[in-house]
């Protein structure tokens, strides 16, 4: 024991060195050559600027709504419902969205509306949303911004986000990026 | 075939492929042989060696490793604690975090050192920046560890005589420098291209498209994560871990970080086929790992494609399958898989929320930390993996009536004592506490999120998560109060040292005993013959074990949701 404890001290300060200074610089140096240098990635609308992998609460009709989240999106404080499939008070809450949703949509049927827009993910802040998520809103969308249907399709259809290499994964949709589409659009109309 | 089961069958393929020409490489290390990185690292590990005054070119029996590696760790407690409990002084804390509390920092301390990487903070609102780069630390040199005493047991098992088996701070050095630190930054620079953060700037404040104003926590998430998933430790850099889009960018991302916290437990196996040139034995015990990995991972993946039970009774339809807790650009196969390959190796890192699994898919995670050897952490899970070995060779040899012997060395009674002890005390810990914390409901009814059959499970899977060094949680649970933090701090010291201390014992033994030539009459330690037998002594203790403890949670949810 006494023989090990000076070494083992020195070599955990010199292991603090290596491992959590030398190294996190040389990360650091690499992050310098990235996209926005490290900061995240950001996209930009008339000069405004946001996370394009930080999912944002969307509530109001004029747009695409995103998903439910356990901590109403805030970005400093992720997290999910953690509520077990069966938790009464959790399908309670399932029930209250769908619901609201129908109330929102009259025209869709509830057999028809994807659960992934209706269940709160597990960072609380998911960007994405399923295609069907997307489609199932586009009569609200149109009508609210008195658009043709068919415009907001081809919209969606746009922003439609392959899986990897066209092979791996999933489809999505970006809802801030379909938003933002959307807003763009809507100007030139104008 | 479906893009997100393709998905599965890439994570699993590239692994492979990467593992085997990476346990090369780490069979090299042990054997000192010389490999195309040495120009480099030569002068480094001098530095650290001539810094700490350590001679690396002594040699150490089975006990001085152990308390070489005891002693370290003891080290990194004091100084894990000192850290934790005064960061709100310390630099590098842009956004204000206060100092934990004791008892926190008990649990998280031990919890670092011991690679379990269970969190009961969150890491947006209770660490600093240096608070993560010294956790950063621990995640490198726990894997280290655990490497490095594996190492230990690979000498151990060669075909001689010998009471010494190499230097234990030699081992851990070139651990430490020639394979995490390397491979980690390459695996970094992929994810800091891919979207992930690595500043030092504190939250930032925007507005939301809609107009709600946002603060967006950043951090040196892309170096942490890196390590966190190669060195199997699993804490995340925020509270949703790897569910978080900046821990967790895209699918690409979710790949990486797959492919990365498998690749060492993958290639340790190969790696003990080197170095104590048995190639067979590595197909052996890569088989055995694989068939149980894939038992747990294949049902758990078509469970939550297939959806919710719950959410159809609603009446809406489930495209995408069961959605609660898991994100979009994962979607449910790859969340599925990622949570089986987390909970058999120690990671313990989610890509979604565990608790929202179906009641099946969250037993598969509990079975597969019960087991704690299908690959198992790093360097760890293979002396998990060696006890059963052990227990195997001892039962084959009464089944024939002869003399056990493994790697030709006679297994005796004391051997078989410590193994019986080591493999008992993993089933032990997980009941015991469970039973107690069941049994004191003024202390944990009010931390549960959920009542009934799935709030014991919350609690059966704390302690099975403590006591597998795997750190992952159904984070329902309330879990930062002074019960939580001390009970499951003790059950991670226990589960992560005694279960070191065990193996290395045995393998110390037997690598001093006289060496008997293989004749026609040995067991046969490499074939698929004894690979069935060693699958079964690992089924049948689970079962044992944990059936009933299981039959109340998990199972029980699972009938009253049909």
């Amino acid at each position: 024991m006494k023989t090990n404890i000076i070494p083992a001290i020195r070599l955990t300060l010199v292991s603090v060195l290596f491992f959590s200074g030398i190294y996190t610089l040389i990360v650091l140096g690499i992050a310098q050559l990235a996209p926005n240098k490290g900061k995240g990635d950001i996209v930009m609308q008339n000069g405004k600027t946001y996370y394009t992998n930080i999912g944002q609460s969307f509530t109001q009709d004029q747009y695409f709504y995103s998903r439910p989240s356990a901590v109403n999106y805030n970005a400093a404080g992720s997290g999910g419902s953690n509520k077990s499939i069966g938790n009464e008070v959790y399908l309670g809450e399932v029930t209250a969205r769908i619901d609201s949703f129908l109330v929102h949509n009259p025209d869709v049927k509830k057999s028809d509306i994807p659960s992934d827009l209706m269940t709160a993910s597990g960072s609380g802040l998911d960007p994405n949303i399923s295609i069907e998520a997307a489609k199932i809103q586009i009569k609200r969308i149109a009508n609210i911004r008195k658009m043709r249907e068919e415009t907001v399709s081809q919209l969606i259809d746009q922003q439609v986000e392959k899986p990897m290499m066209g092979m791996f994964g999933t489809k999505k949709i970006n809802v801030l990026k379909l938003n933002l589409a959307l807003d763009q659009l809507n100007k030139n109309l104008k | 075939m479906n893009t997100e089961l393709q998905g599965i069958l890439l994570m699993f393929l590239l692994v492979i492929a990467l593992g085997i020409p990476l346990g090369r490489y780490i069979g090299k290390i042990f054997n000192y042989e010389p490999t195309f990185l040495d120009k480099l690292f030569n002068p480094i590990d001098n530095i650290f060696f001539r810094f700490s005054g350590i001679d690396p070119r002594k040699e150490m029996n089975w006990k001085q490793h152990l308390i070489a590696l005891l002693t370290i760790n003891l080290v990194w407690f004091v100084f894990a604690m000192l850290a934790l409990t005064n960061m709100s002084w310390l630099p590098l804390n842009p956004d204000g975090i206060p100092s934990m509390s004791a008892d926190l920092a008990f649990n998280t301390s031990v919890s670092f050192i011991t690679n379990t990487n269970l969190q009961h903070y969150s890491g947006e609102s209770g660490m600093s920046y240096f608070g993560q780069l010294i956790l950063m630390l621990w995640q490198f040199i726990s894997a280290g560890t655990g490497i490095a005493i594996c190492a230990v047991l690979f000498m151990a098992m060669k075909e001689k005589t010998s009471q010494t088996l190499g230097n234990f701070y030699s081992f851990f050095v070139r651990s430490c420098t020639r394979i995490l630190f390397p491979i980690a930054l390459v695996v970094a620079a992929l994810l800091v291209f891919n979207g992930m953060p690595m500043t030092f700037e504190g939250k930032d404040a925007i507005q939301s498209l809609q107009g709600d104003s946002m603060q967006v926590s950043r951090g040196p998430v892309a170096a942490f994560v890196a390590i966190k998933h190669l060195g199997t430790n699993g804490g995340g850099f925020f509270g949703a871990n790897s569910a978080h889009p900046f821990e967790n960018p895209s699918y690409l991302t979710n790949v990486i970080e797959m492919v990365t916290q498998m690749l060492i437990p993958i290639a340790m196996i190969f790696a003990l086929g080197y170095a104590i040139n048995r190639r067979k034995m590595s197909w052996m015990i890569f088989g055995v790992m694989s068939i149980g990995f894939l038992l747990l991972a294949v049902p758990t993946v078509l469970q939550e494609m297939k959806g919710s039970p719950e959410i159809n009774k609603l009446g809406i339809t489930q495209p995408m399958g069961s959605m609660e807790g898991k994100e979009v650009r994962f979607g449910a196969a790859a969340s599925g898989y990622w949570s089986i390959a987390t909970t058999v190796i120690s990671t313990g890192s989610v890509n979604a929320m565990h608790d929202s699994f179906t009641p099946l898919s969250g037993m598969n995670q509990m079975l597969a930390m019960m087991i704690n050897s299908f690959y198992g952490g790093c360097g760890v899970g293979m002396l998990n993996f060696y006890i059963f070995i052990i227990l195997a060779v001892f039962i084959s040899g009464l089944m024939v009536g002869r003399t056990p012997e493994l790697l030709g060395k006679k297994v005796e009674a004391k051997e078989m004592k410590i193994a019986m002890i080591i493999a008992l005390l993993h089933p032990l810990m997980i009941l015991a506490g469970t039973a107690i914390a069941a049994s004191m409901p003024a202390y944990t009814a009010s931390t549960l999120s959920n009542t009934g059959f799935h709030g014991f499970s919350q609690m059966l899977y704390e302690f099975t998560s403590s006591s597998a060094n795997n750190g992952s949680g159904f984070e329902g649970l309330g879990d930062n109060t002074a019960f939580w933090n001390i009970s499951c701090g003790i059950v991670m010291l226990l589960g992560r040292f005694l279960p070191i201390i065990g193996p290395i014992a045995i393998a110390g033994i037997l690598a001093g005993k006289k060496y008997i030539p293989e004749s026609n009459g040995t067991l046969k330690t490499d074939n698929s013959t004894f690979g069935l037998m060693v699958f079964a002594v690992i089924a049948i203790i689970a079962a044992l074990s944990f059936f009933p403890a299981l039959t109340l949670g998990p199972i029980a949810e699972y009938f009253t949701t049909l």
